[in-house]
């Protein structure tokens, strides 16, 4: 039947394709994603299939109730974000295949650790209760962790010991406070918590607990400092996926626990208080990012200024009108999304600018314009969607973001999008710059086998094309959501 | 769908994929390149004739689809936009085969004329647009292509001429859009209607009002170069000929002051511009910027400096015809969007001509240029005097009925500027002619070129002589249907006195 056998397939499909791996010889590791990227793409397919007929609903995972079972969310929300990490991880995943030729070392753990990575995120997206998210976040997190280890140089198992202490606090912060929750109320479900959630110290603090938690392993503004060295410094197709989705995961779970709690039980202080953390995102990762010298640096840190705008997301939800409130999640989810394939984009297409010029620097780019223009077109087309320029789904989440602001008035915000536009704009043409200059050298890169430019050019033209098709993810998004009815 | 929807996205597409082949093909493609070009280019054109019979008809063209709710992308040919329309495409195909004679051998030439068909897709789109999201979609569009051109040669000189292009017109850029989504905020979609929509708000939004309205102005005065806004555009002069041809008489500064056109008459309308009180502050910015263009032209010694402050200020009495208020001054300014495109691109072209020909970039080296490159000089001579406003020329025309348009405003102060303007445009054009034709050679040029049976290269010469013989024809014919007089007072009694 549509959209229920394939509910439970999205994770247990790259969970068991993980341990096959473990088991089949090396040779074999990388061939597994062609069967399991036309499985996941179908079965994923099939789960929007499902929503779109029967509408949201709750899996029940082996038919048991919960809470003996577990139970599954199928609203829009879970099903966008799947469509997004299947799509971001199956480009990634093809584009790893051709890379890692030249990283045999690599290998042997890369595949194993991205079906683990894929599976825990598909499982939070899905999870119902706040325990199983727990367990999503840990199986994801320990694969992400492994994956920036898998350089295995100093300064990549010295970034991956501090992501590693980074993701155990926040996962830590995040336990305390769920075993908060469950000790007073009795429940894991968030339906349940709903319900019988009081507003009382226990809760604040659970929920602060839980807030932090996720706070650290999002990177936001000032809690970021693990995040430049682990992006930044990890193996390309890495990069790709851990500032596309990985840190997706947790501000996902914060947005579940804000819709569930947050309007009622935080003080609207807080929302403030996120908001304008995640302008201090926005305004000194932009500034990092200017001034970074190492191409893969730079578009790392700009990850740490992007998430700043998801942020806005609580001041525009918190004490405003519906339709303000509309406005935001709408803006929110395609900013989360539009990020996602630009930042994919934009990752890889930097490492095959890194590959043609044999080194990471900004200022070796130098004439690149000329003998690699594919690579920095997709560079470009990412790029532009970062910077909230028309037409990219970046542009049209700023411009809803911008309507709401304005909607609820709270001008203050509007700063914020306009100087971190301008600020994206700043780092992104100091690479374009680089590239159209006309230096002494000759021309003389080496050429990046056809796929890595057309996986880095198929996801920035998916970040452009949602801008312009906007309409129907966002009515998806909206289905199942408190802001369902419009 | 129907056919008169989907031209619309012809004509659109014929660029945008013209860009896209462009940029696949490898360097060394020539020929196919040349083909795809004009081919795209002629395309373009025959469309837009189709659709401009078709609009002289009052048939109506329209494209849209919603892209989120409530914001529409749509896509409609009227009058205003045609007319638009039709000076990028006709200009495009000339400024194509120019480019092509004046690039030949030049390194990047894939990236060129790629980026510069996407900018041609930018303007039209921004003609076309429909609504005033789709134009911010196309003006910002235009931004992005524009930059790879000005800073095509990739010296230092260049590269920073594109830093402070982007400065500009990102700034702008970012405040237009601010100015867009409170308008949307107060009004819902802000689709472009004959007389505005905004009359009939209650009047406590008043004063709001008034402040879109300078944030607008502002982005797009970015772009039309007005005074203080302008800088950006002398320094761009570094880019190659053709580009600045293009940015000048046509893309960038048009689409700026046909924003502004837009803003004024259909979202705005004239009447309730004019009861805000918001078009005697236009009219007193756009008069400062013609005079203060003037007065910098005159101090320049380099011959594409000094035609860029003519451009600042020559763009200027589009947004003077705009502000003043009465039907006349509105045909001066809308035929100026055409008349000024027709006289700079012809001189632009000649400025490339004797660059590349003869080396000669200074003013002060001219002397005696007449005797060596006849044709292009008497192009030359017809496009100063155009621009002076000597009669019968285009620009005659223009200041005619801006003059006319502004004693109806009872604005005589207008009177003045236009003068004083005209005085110095003599002053800055008539020394270059005086040097052309009768001084004597006193220099050795560096004529490195190999030529053929012309004074220069054929696909120099040509687009050079065409553009000129069309802006002596666009002011002996102004009485003629689908002169851009014509035009212009079709597009005033179709819309703006209704």
């Amino acid at each position: 039947m549509i959209g229920l056998w394939s509910v439970p397939l999205l994770f247990a499909l790259p969970l068991s394709l993980g341990i096959l791996s473990l088991l089949v010889v090396p040779a074999w590791r990388p061939r597994l994603i062609f069967i399991g990227l036309p499985l996941l793409v179908a079965a994923s397919l099939d789960v929007l299939a499902g929503l779109a007929t029967i509408g949201p609903h709750v899996y029940r995972l082996g038919d048991w109730a919960a809470p003996l079972g577990i139970n599954l969310v199928v609203d829009g929300l879970a099903v966008g974000m799947i469509l997004m990490t299947t799509l971001v991880t199956s480009l990634c995943a093809l584009y790893a295949w051709v890379y890692l030729r030249d990283h045999p070392t690599s290998t042997t753990f890369f595949w194993p650790l991205l079906w683990f990575l894929w599976a825990g995120m598909n499982g939070i997206w899905l999870a119902e209760d706040i325990f199983n998210l727990y367990v999503g976040l840990e199986v994801m997190g320990l694969a992400a962790v492994g994956m920036v280890a898998l350089r295995a140089t100093p300064q990549a198992l010295a970034a991956a010991m501090r992501y590693l202490l980074a993701a155990l606090l926040g996962s830590l912060a995040y336990l305390l406070g769920v075993a908060l929750l469950y000790g007073a109320y009795g429940t894991l479900s968030m339906a349940g918590l709903q319900e019988v959630a009081a507003n009382n110290a226990t809760t604040q603090v659970a929920l602060a607990l839980i807030i932090l938690g996720l706070l650290l392993k999002t990177a936001l503004f000032p809690l970021h400092a693990w995040l430049p060295p682990a992006h930044g410094g990890a193996l390309t197709p890495v990069s790709a996926l851990l500032s596309a989705l990985v840190i997706k995961a947790s501000f996902y779970i914060l947005l579940r626990f804000w819709l569930v709690l947050g309007p009622e039980i935080t003080p609207e202080f807080t929302a403030q208080f996120l908001g304008v953390l995640g302008a201090g995102a926005v305004f000194y990762g932009g500034w990092m990012a200017w001034r970074q010298h190492h191409l893969k640096q730079l578009v790392a840190y700009s990850t740490v200024a992007q998430i700043g705008y998801l942020f806005l997301f609580f001041p525009l939800v918190t004490n405003t009108g519906p339709e303000a409130q509309r406005l935001a999640w709408d803006g929110t989810l395609m900013m989360l999304i539009a990020h996602a394939l630009a930042k994919a984009a934009l990752f890889l297409s930097a490492g095959n600018l890194i590959l043609a010029v044999g080194s990471p620097q900004i200022s070796h780019l130098v004439g690149i314009s000329r003998f690699r223009p594919m690579s920095l077109f997709s560079f470009g087309l990412a790029g532009v969607s970062l910077m909230g320029l028309p037409p990219s789904g970046g542009f049209t989440a700023k411009w809803l973001l911008l309507h709401s602001a304005i909607l609820s008035g709270q001008w203050w915000w509007l700063i914020v999008l306009f100087l971190g536009g301008l600020l994206s704009a700043a780092y992104i043409f100091k690479v374009f710059r680089m590239s159209f200059r006309e230096g002494p050298q000759i021309d003389r890169s080496v050429t990046p086998p056809l796929t890595l430019d057309v996986t880095a050019l198929i996801l920035a033209s998916a970040a452009i094309l949602i801008g312009l098709t906007a309409h129907l993810p966002l009515h998806w998004l909206r289905l199942g959501s408190v802001f369902g009815v419009s | 769908m129907d056919w008169n929807s989907l031209i619309l996205l012809g004509v659109l597409a014929t660029s945008l994929v013209a860009s896209g082949v462009i940029f696949l093909l490898a360097e060394s493609r020539l020929v196919l390149r040349t083909v795809v070009n004009l081919t795209a280019a002629v395309l373009k054109l025959v469309l837009v004739g189709w659709i401009v019979w078709g609009v002289y008809q009052a048939i109506e063209y329209e494209f849209r689809f919603t892209i989120i709710e409530g914001v529409d992308f749509i896509l409609r040919a009227d009058a205003l936009g045609i007319m638009f329309v039709g000076l990028s495409s006709l200009l495009w195909l000339f400024t194509t085969i120019y480019a092509i004679g004046y690039l030949e051998k030049a390194p990047n030439r894939s990236r060129f004329f790629g980026f510069f068909s996407l900018c041609v897709a930018s303007t039209v789109g921004i003609a076309l647009a429909g609504n005033l999201f789709t134009f911010l979609l196309f003006y910002e569009l235009l931004t992005l292509s524009t930059y790879p051109l000005v800073v095509h040669r990739g010296t230092r000189e260049s590269l920073r001429a594109g830093q402070v292009y982007l400065y500009y017109t990102l700034g702008g850029g970012a405040l237009l859009l601010f100015g867009v989504v409170a308008l949307h905020v107060l009004i819902g979609d802000t689709e472009f209607v004959p007389g505005g929509s905004l009359a009939g708000l209650d009047p406590s939004l008043h004063p709001m009002l008034i402040i879109i309205f300078l944030m607008m102005v502002i982005g797009l005065g970015v772009k039309a170069a007005l005074f203080p806004l302008h800088a950006w555009l002398p320094m761009a002069m570094v880019a190659p000929a053709p580009v600045s041809a293009l940015l000048h008489a046509v893309a960038v500064v048009k689409a700026g002051a046909f924003g502004i056109a837009r803003v004024v008459y259909d979202v705005y309308g004239i009447e309730f511009a004019q009861s805000l009180g918001l078009l005697m502050p236009l009219a007193v910015v756009a008069s400062i910027t013609i005079i203060y263009g003037s007065l910098r032209a005159l101090a320049q010694t380099d011959l594409k400096k000094r035609l860029a402050f003519s451009t600042v200020s020559q763009v200027s009495y589009i947004v003077l015809g705009i502000s003043l208020f009465g039907p006349i001054g509105a045909v001066g300014g809308l035929m100026h969007l055409l008349h000024q495109g027709l006289m700079k691109i012809t001189l632009f072209f000649c400025a490339g001509n004797y660059a590349e020909t003869l080396g000669v970039h200074k003013i002060s080296e001219l002397d005696g240029a007449g005797e060596r490159m006849p044709a292009t000089s008497v192009a030359f001579t017809l496009g100063a005097f155009g621009m002076i406003g000597i009669p019968p020329m285009a620009g005659f025309i223009s200041k005619w009925y801006l003059g006319i348009g502004a004693l109806e405003a009872q604005m005589n102060w207008v009177l003045g500027v236009l003068i004083l303007s005209s005085l110095l445009n003599a002053a800055y054009f008539l020394p270059i002619l005086y040097r052309i034709w009768f001084r004597k050679r006193d220099r050795m040029w560096c004529e490195g070129k190999v030529l053929g049976r012309f004074e220069t290269q054929a696909s120099l010469l040509f687009p050079t002589l065409f553009t000129a013989a069309v802006a002596l024809a666009a002011g002996i014919l102004a009485g003629m249907p689908f002169s851009p007089l014509y035009w212009a007072e079709l597009i005033v009694g179709r819309e703006y006195l209704q």
